[in-house]
């Protein structure tokens, strides 16, 4: 825990302490909400009660029976890992132009990056889906892998083109003179170097890739395409009646779960400071 | 081991700015030889078209009398030091002194011994498994070294290789640099800013100045026989003193006071044809401390009284500090050699001399002294193009 300066002591940690509760608390509530949510039954769900006076399973059961969230799940997957990948190599690339050479044009491809990043993506909505579907991309996993690699690049570039900045230059040269050709400088000195950076941009790519509902609903009109998040919009109770609050809950909760596996398997790798002693220290 | 010849090699970049122009420099095998000069007088650009990390925009790089203008770096088979080190953070002390040798394709039994034996002469075994980020800033040089010397290479280039150390560090491993180097008898090529590592470390000293090469030679032969105000001012340290004078009839007026040119000087001065306004070098060695000579000693200079302004004493000997009356030496070089040590001060209310004295002198802080000069020992130098006078030919 942060203790700055002269306010050490245990005081000063009680304080701490309290305020980083309250932080935790704050940020976590909602999710432990839907959590509960999720355990409830059909005749307690809006009872109010933080901690579910009976759980159950039943909603977890009802989404997995149900080929619908399935068929969700693994769009979902798959069009986020292709999206990532693609953004990240594509971006990989860019960043590593825009860090180290001086090419005409820079500038501009800069700019319009960035432009791409500040367009409100609503605004693209409806000639996007005009122009998928006499292009029959609509409804397909390409007609989704497509506008989130254009809007995902922008942030790979930004991001990567910050960490190869990070790498001293000194080290290219370094392995050109020890006899790398630059493929090879760019493998086993510069890629390792680079690695933080490139898995730092991954988790945010694919977390803007599985979280989008925009246009997820806008651009899929089928099981074929729809993601999670779609897909969620679309559950219905067992009858026209009744809500589907458990099962959407439960379907939230489950969504979360590939994005905290992904982070924590590539947080080990993201170790700040990989470039310390490079050079002079 | 080889030859590196430069053959009236320039870089222009494409912005037109020239950085080195019509370098000539032939540099034996085996040779120490140093690039010195002040930031921005192309050393360092003309050992990156060494290396081949910089384009040569004219002339012809030659190692083994082959040219190697258009051979990338890894063709020319010559390692590096860089100021920074730029050692590789993701691999062990092992791998960053192995990685030459495996771009190289060596057996790894091969590697294992060159390296082994590369960290015994560093005296670097115990740390071979550690990460450079974990290292001293003298071990991470000498890893830095290491990289250099496993591989064998024709030459080592070296880019201020010790200015990121600290005094006491550099003093040290100035000493180890040179004796590694005796060792390997490999070609080196050494560039640095430091006028002290240039004169202790190279076999053969260029000294360098706005992109052109000023003169080339022995470290003792530059501080004795300098060819123009730059590098007299640029060797030596501290360095040397400089009072403008005017010449009338064999006798030199200087806020020195006027003496009469001894006859070497008088004959040197005469065959180089000298104007009558002229800027006169002095070494803070040449001067005395007056109450420790006896008279005949003293007959063959000039002498002048002045104010000791600082006195430092170094146990050996004293060097005192003076300011003297009237007019400054002025000239391109001499601003131009103030401006690289950050001195803009330039003090209009005389001279700054230094002088080393014996360290029996009395003199004091802020107490009058009587100081001899060696007239036979200064050098004059024409103001306008700064050329050296006094040279033999």
């Amino acid at each position: 825990m942060a203790v700055i300066g002269a306010t050490s002591g245990t005081g000063a940690k009680a304080r701490w302490a309290v305020l980083d509760v309250i932080v935790v608390v704050y940020a976590l509530v909602p999710v432990l909400w839907i959590v509960s949510l999720s355990f409830k039954t059909k005749e307690t769900i809006a009872d109010g009660n933080f901690i579910p006076r009976s759980w159950t399973l039943q909603n977890y059961k009802d989404i997995f029976t149900t080929n619908e969230f399935l068929r969700a799940l693994f769009n979902s997957i798959g069009i986020a890992l292709i999206a990532t990948a693609i953004a990240v190599v594509l971006g990989t690339m860019a960043a590593y132009a825009i860090a180290r050479l001086d090419f005409p044009g820079k500038q501009a491809l800069v700019g319009v990056s960035l432009l791409i990043a500040m367009f409100p993506q609503v605004s693209l909505v409806s000639p996007l889906f005009e122009m998928e579907r006499s292009l029959g991309l609509f409804d397909t996993w390409p007609g989704l892998i497509l506008p989130y690699i254009t809007f995902a690049l922008p942030l790979a570039i930004y991001t990567l083109s910050a960490f190869f900045r990070e790498i001293p230059w000194e080290l290219e040269k370094a392995a050109k003179m020890d006899g790398a050709t630059p493929a090879q400088a760019f493998r086993r000195v510069i890629a390792p170097l680079a690695a933080p950076g490139v898995f730092t941009t991954a988790i945010l790519v694919f977390i803007f890739c599985w979280n989008d509902f925009l246009f997820a609903i806008s651009l899929t009109s089928t099981e074929a395409s729809r993601t999670v998040p779609a897909a969620l919009s679309f559950f219905t109770g067992s009858s026209q009646f009744e809500d589907p609050t458990g099962t959407i809950s439960a379907a939230a909760v489950v969504i979360t779960i590939p994005i905290i596996l992904f982070v924590l398997f590539f947080q080990r790798r993201i170790v700040a400071g990989l470039t310390s002693g490079a050079v002079k220290g | 081991m080889a030859e590196i010849v430069l053959d009236k090699v320039t870089k222009r970049y494409p912005d037109g700015a020239l950085a080195v122009s019509d370098v000539d420099i032939t540099i034996a095998d085996g040779e120490f030889i140093i690039l010195v000069g002040p930031s921005g007088c192309g050393k360092s650009t003309t050992l990156n078209m060494i290396a081949g990390l910089e384009d040569i925009t004219t002339g012809e790089l030659r190692i083994d009398g082959q040219r190697v203008n258009e051979r990338a770096p890894k063709d020319r088979d010559i390692a590096m030091v860089f100021q920074s080190y730029a050692l590789y953070p993701h691999m062990s002390v092992r791998e960053n002194m192995a990685f030459p040798l495996r771009l190289a394709k060596v057996d790894k039994d091969t590697v294992t011994k060159k390296v082994e034996e590369a960290a015994r002469i560093l005296d670097l075994g115990q740390h071979l498994d550690r990460k450079p980020g974990n290292l001293s800033g003298g071990q991470r040089q000498r890893v830095a070294m290491g990289r250099a010397i496993v591989r064998d290479p024709k030459a080592f280039l070296m880019d201020e290789p010790l200015s990121n150390l600290d005094a006491k560090l550099r003093v040290q491993m100035r000493t180890s640099v040179s004796k590694l180097q005796r060792r390997l008898g490999t070609t080196t090529v050494y560039v640095t800013h430091d006028q002290t590592e240039a004169m202790t470390l190279g076999d053969r000293v260029v000294v360098m100045r706005g992109g052109l090469v000023q003169q080339i030679g022995s470290p003792q032969f530059l501080y004795e026989q300098p060819k123009n105000l730059f590098v007299a001012g640029f060797i030596g340290s501290p360095s040397m003193n400089f009072v403008p004078g005017s010449l009338e009839n064999g006798q030199l007026s200087t806020p020195l006071g006027a003496f009469p040119l001894t006859d070497r000087i008088r004959s040197l001065v005469e065959s180089a044809n000298a104007p009558r306004e002229v800027v006169v070098g002095l070494r803070p060695e040449h001067f005395e401390d007056a109450a420790l000579l006896d008279d005949s000693a003293k007959a063959s200079g000039g002498a002048f009284t002045a104010t000791v302004d600082v006195l430092e004493s170094m146990g050996s000997d004293k060097f005192a500090y003076f300011t003297v009356d009237g007019d400054t030496a002025t000239s391109a070089e001499l601003d131009e050699l103030a401006a690289d040590l950050g001195s803009t001060d330039s003090s209009d209310s005389g001279s700054q001399l230094v002088t080393r004295l014996s360290a029996a002198s009395a003199a004091a802080e802020g107490a009058s002294l009587e100081v001899w000069f060696d007239s036979d020992k200064i050098q004059i130098f024409d103001p306008q193009d700064g050329r050296n006078l006094t040279l033999e030919s």
